[in-house]
């Protein structure tokens, strides 16, 4: 019984899954998230995962959204409940009006439902043990006829799934056939014993274009494959094991030479993350492009070496996917709280070039990009990527590569330019632009050789500790680092329909929830800029930006608000004029988040002198 | 360190290798060590190996970490890239370099604080991969650079220079190299360049992983009565197993020792190396045996030197990740990236 109207809504919902880890449920849920963009409707998923393997509560959401919006919207208008450890948490959810779907095959009593939801049951249980003698086969198809059943009540077309599960199970017809008898099993039930469809309903329309759909770390993986990448070295940890794991099968199917049928890359798991880094160094060192994919705990690993990197000028690529810290803090959850770690880590005066994309397009072109970032500025380049778009699928552009792109190999001295007579110091800042040129190892036989050591040393790289020698070298590094600031990717400004004195700053994977909250805000008639910081260090924009507006959100998703802390660092702006928008539980921004959090915000500065004036 | 380097003046008379190179040629800036330090000898001990292999000292990659031992690379090959990285953390920079160009001869430099405290694990790991390289400990029992701390490799009983007593138990990296799969293990002497120098040789022209320790005295800490790594000691207890020569080429066997004294190896690359029995019992071609050889000895205090083992037909790295023979560092984009076409098809297959 309903005391509130059910929600009626098409292609504009939000499904979650709520499954125990292990049960198998993952593809049949994808499949549906699938199913749904082949109905030409744009689909948002999140895999809500605990750092366990087995036995764990584990969530699937699928954003259903003809609009478009890609960040996480917050609420659960279907929560199909099949975990009954998470069962009270589940309902309480699920949004006024909303339905709960569940396992009838035990009936639930009245009083652990709500009032103002719709109940379905589906004796999920009992169709699969009548039809199945299998164990392991009754669980599996379990998954499969809560989506024939979803896909009746959800008014979506079985060809199209059945479609899906041809091209799932090419080449294998038994699993082929017995899917499909599933999913029409749970379909059969609903449509016989269930009103069908309800009120959310999903319809044919054309709103996903050539637009595809990818994780994070599988992009990422394959722009280190497009930039040249022929070693990586890496050690598991999530969530960026998916990135080494995407190189090799990406490598496996085109760096192969075609000849011999050798490997034209490297690959190798190394015993820890300071391995995996000296490894890149070291092949960086020898011309090689080299990188490594890691998160938090690896990072802090690493930062000796990244010191190194820095210091000793050597290239390396970092890809860092972000999840909630400090220590192993929540492994499986998202956040962006790596900026301060990364732009200053290792002990000294250091500072390393961030790229932030916002989604697997951008991650794919970035990565690709931070190859001949390291190279030409010879330094560490940090991807930073976080769980939510590294191992989430996200509807992007097509990835575009443009076949007369060069390498940009960076300042190497070759025997001929030494042989030329060209003078060679290593740390020689010849062109005024603080970058020196490298030679590789076994150049040549009396000419550009030189030894490399984090040990402060001079322009010919001579071992020096002369206080000018190396205040003179870190000087040059400050010029070197501010060349970087016009090879990185630029700031992208949005602004407002009509002029204001605010603005909003973001990066990274909140990109999707904040377009989608000027929306929202604009309807509450709030009007902001904005500026997607695309790298550190900052543009000129960015202060040019700053200038410009009174007050400016910066929002993110971590407690300190590091990348404020980061502008006014760099900035040296007044920190009052910057306000910290911060999000940080490890779930994913929302945009009903940002907007109220803003918007509040905003109505304040407008309200208050208002009521003063009247009292 | 230094940044002396040395006068570039030749005698015209000195000689030449097949390359046409001089003993100068080979050696590297003015040491900085203490005047007597083990380490002083095994730099020239790689400059008299890479001499006589004829090498091109450009076509050398050294690379260390960081302590006494590790500056050393300074002092050999002024003609080759060095890499002085991080404590402990040279193995994994070699196997990267080694990654990006296969074509150049890896010499890896290290000290016992280096490889069997901080870098214990690199150590280990990097032979376990079979990393194509010269893997040289110089062994010392002590932290040189810190000034005299007892390393993991300071034998239990010992005693420091203060006459503090190692309570701790050593770590034989020799053993644990053997233990690893390494393929050419050997230990040495910093003071018996006549073992040394065709040991080194051997290595280097071993493919696969070729680990010597050498013991190297500390004259500054580690060089009085109580230590088991002085010069006097080491001399005492020194059990060699065999001699080598290196006879690079294929050349024949022309040494002409007893028969039966006599046993030839054949290298990968053709090489041969004549190793003169000493201990008549022993195989070098006997993992277990070099094992339980190596504890039997040690128990009775005695240290055991010479090529321990060494199997002619190891593998690499780059064996088993089956990689082109052109080195990484030189394929361009058109051998690496796919192109726009592969692209679209990707993306075709991502909807
Ligand atoms: C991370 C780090 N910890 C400590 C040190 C200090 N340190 C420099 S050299 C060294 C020990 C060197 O001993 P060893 O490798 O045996 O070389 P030796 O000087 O005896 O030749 C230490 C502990 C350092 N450089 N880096
Ligand atoms: S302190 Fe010891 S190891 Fe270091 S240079 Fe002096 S003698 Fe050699």
């Amino acid at each position: 019984m309903s005391d509130k109207k059910p929600i009626s809504s098409v292609n504009d919902f939000v499904v979650r899954f709520a499954n125990v880890n292990g049960s198998g449920s993952a593809s049949a849920n994808e499949l549906f998230a699938r199913a749904i963009l082949r109905h030409g409707v744009p689909v948002s998923p999140r895999n809500i995962f605990p750092s366990n393997i087995q036995g764990l509560p584990t969530w699937y959401e699928v954003r259903v959204t003809e609009a478009g919006h890609l960040g996480a919207r917050g609420g659960v208008d279907m929560m199909v409940a099949m975990n009954p450890q998470t069962w009270d948490k589940d309902v309480a959810g699920i949004e006024p009006g909303g339905y709960l779907f569940y396992d009838s095959t035990k009936p639930m009593p009245s009083t652990k439902f709500r009032g103002d939801i719709t109940v379905i049951g589906v004796p999920l249980t009992a169709i699969a043990n009548s039809t199945y003698t299998d164990p392991r086969q009754r669980q599996l198809f379990k998954n499969i006829i809560y989506l024939g059943a979803l896909a009746a009540l959800l008014d979506m077309d079985p060809k199209v799934i059945e479609q899906l599960i041809g091209e799932q199970y090419k080449g294998k017809e038994k699993l082929l056939s017995s899917n499909v008898h599933a999913l029409h099993l749970g379909r059969d039930w609903a449509l016989q014993n269930l009103k069908c469809p309800i009120g959310l309903r999903v319809k044919k329309a054309d709103k996903v274009g050539d637009r595809i759909f990818i994780e994070g770390n599988s992009a990422a993986a394959l722009g280190a494959v497009y930039g040249g990448a022929t070693v990586c070295a890496w050690y598991p940890i999530t969530p960026s094991s998916s990135v080494a794991e995407a190189f090799t099968s990406h490598c496996k199917k085109y760096r192969h030479d075609a000849a011999t049928g050798k490997a034209k890359y490297a690959i190798v798991q190394g015993e820890d993350e300071l391995a995996s880094i000296g490894i890149v160094i070291g092949a960086s060192w020898n011309g090689a492009r080299a990188f490594t994919a890691t998160s938090g705990p690896g990072i802090s690993l690493m930062t000796e070496f990244i010191g190194l990197s820095y210091f000793a000028e050597i290239p390396a690529v970092i890809m860092n996917i972000q999840r909630a810290g400090p220590s192993t803090g929540m492994p499986t959850r998202t956040q962006q709280c790596d900026i301060i770690a990364c732009a200053y880590a290792s002990h000294g005066d250091t500072k390393h070039v961030l790229l932030f994309p916002e989604d697997p397009a951008e991650a794919f072109e970035f990565a690709a990009a931070a190859f001949d970032l390291a190279e030409r500025l010879q330094t560490t380049i940090f991807l930073m990527l976080d769980l939510d778009i590294g191992m989430n699928h996200r509807l992007c552009r097509p990835l575009k590569w443009d076949d007369a792109r060069q390498y940009d190999r960076g300042k190497v001295m070759t025997a001929e330019m030494l042989e030329e007579g060209r003078d060679f110091g290593r740390y020689l800042d010849v062109d005024g632009d603080g970058i020196p040129y490298r030679t590789y190892p076994g150049t040549h036989p009396t000419k550009g050789s030189y030894f490399t050591r984090g040990t402060s040393r001079d322009r010919y790289a001579r071992y020096s500790e002369e206080g000018t020698v190396y205040a003179d070298n870190m000087q040059r590094l400050v010029r070197k680092f501010e060349t970087a600031q016009d090879l990185v990717p630029r700031p992208l400004q949005a602004n407002a329909e009509r002029p204001t004195k605010y603005g909003v700053i973001y990066f990274g994977s909140t990109a999707p929830a904040m377009d989608e909250a000027i929306g929202l805000l604009e309807a509450r008639g709030h009007q902001l800029d904005r500026l997607r910081i695309r790298a550190f260090p900052f543009h000129s924009s960015v202060a040019s930006f700053l200038a410009e507006h009174d007050f400016v959100y910066v929002v993110e998703q971590n407690r300190d608000s590091q990348l404020r802390q980061l502008i006014v660092n760099e900035n040296g702006i007044d920190p009052v004029r910057l306000v910290p928008i911060v999000h940080y539980d490890g779930s994913p921004i929302t945009a009903r988040f940002i907007a109220k959090a803003i918007g509040d915000h905003q109505d304040h500065l407008k309200v208050t002198p208002l009521r003063k004036a009247v009292s | 360190m230094t940044y002396i380097a040395k006068p570039k003046f030749h005698h015209p008379g000195l000689k030449k290798n097949e390359l046409g190179y001089t003993h100068r040629d080979y050696e590297g800036k003015i040491s900085t060590l203490c005047a007597g330090c083990g380490h002083d000898s095994i730099t020239a001990s790689i400059i008299e190996a890479c001499y006589e292999l004829s090498i091109e000292p450009h076509r050398v990659a050294k690379i260390s970490g960081i302590g006494c031992s590790s500056k050393t690379p300074d002092y050999f090959l002024g003609n080759s890239h060095g890499f002085n990285s991080v404590h402990g953390r040279m193995p994994s920079v070699l196997t990267g370099a080694n990654l990006a160009n296969r074509d150049l001869i890896y010499l890896g430099v290290s000290g016992d604080g280096d490889s069997a405290s901080i870098g214990f694990g690199q150590f280990a790991h990097s032979i376990r991969r079979g990393v194509n390289m010269t893997y040289i400990v110089e062994n010392n029992g002590v932290y040189g650079l810190t000034k005299g701390q007892f390393s993991a490799t300071a034998d239990r009983g010992s005693k420091s220079k203060k006459g503090v007593t190692n309570t701790d138990n050593a770590i034989d990296l020799v053993a644990i190299a053997l233990q690893l799969g390494a393929t050419f293990v050997a230990r040495s002497f910093s003071g018996d360049k006549t073992q040394l120098v065709p040991l080194i040789a051997a290595a280097i022209r071993h493919k696969g992983a070729s680990f010597i320790d050498v013991i190297s005295p500390c004259i500054a800490f580690n060089n009085h009565a109580g230590s088991t790594k002085s010069f006097d000691y080491v001399r005492e207890h020194n059990d060699a197993v065999n001699r080598l020569d290196v006879l690079v080429g294929r050349d024949p066997i022309s040494v002409d020792y007893a028969p039966g004294a006599v046993q030839v190896v054949e290298q990968h690359d053709g090489s041969k190396i004549a190793l003169r029995k000493i201990d008549a019992d022993y195989d070098p071609h006997d993992r277990l045996g070099a094992m339980t050889f190596l504890q039997k000895h040690a128990a009775k205090g005695q240290i055991v030197t010479g090529l321990l083992y060494v199997d002619p037909d190891a593998e690499d790295l780059h064996e088993h990740l089956d990689t082109v023979e052109t080195p990484l560092n030189r394929l361009e984009a058109d051998d690496l990236c796919p192109g726009s076409a592969v692209l679209d098809k990707i993306n075709a297959s991502l909807r």
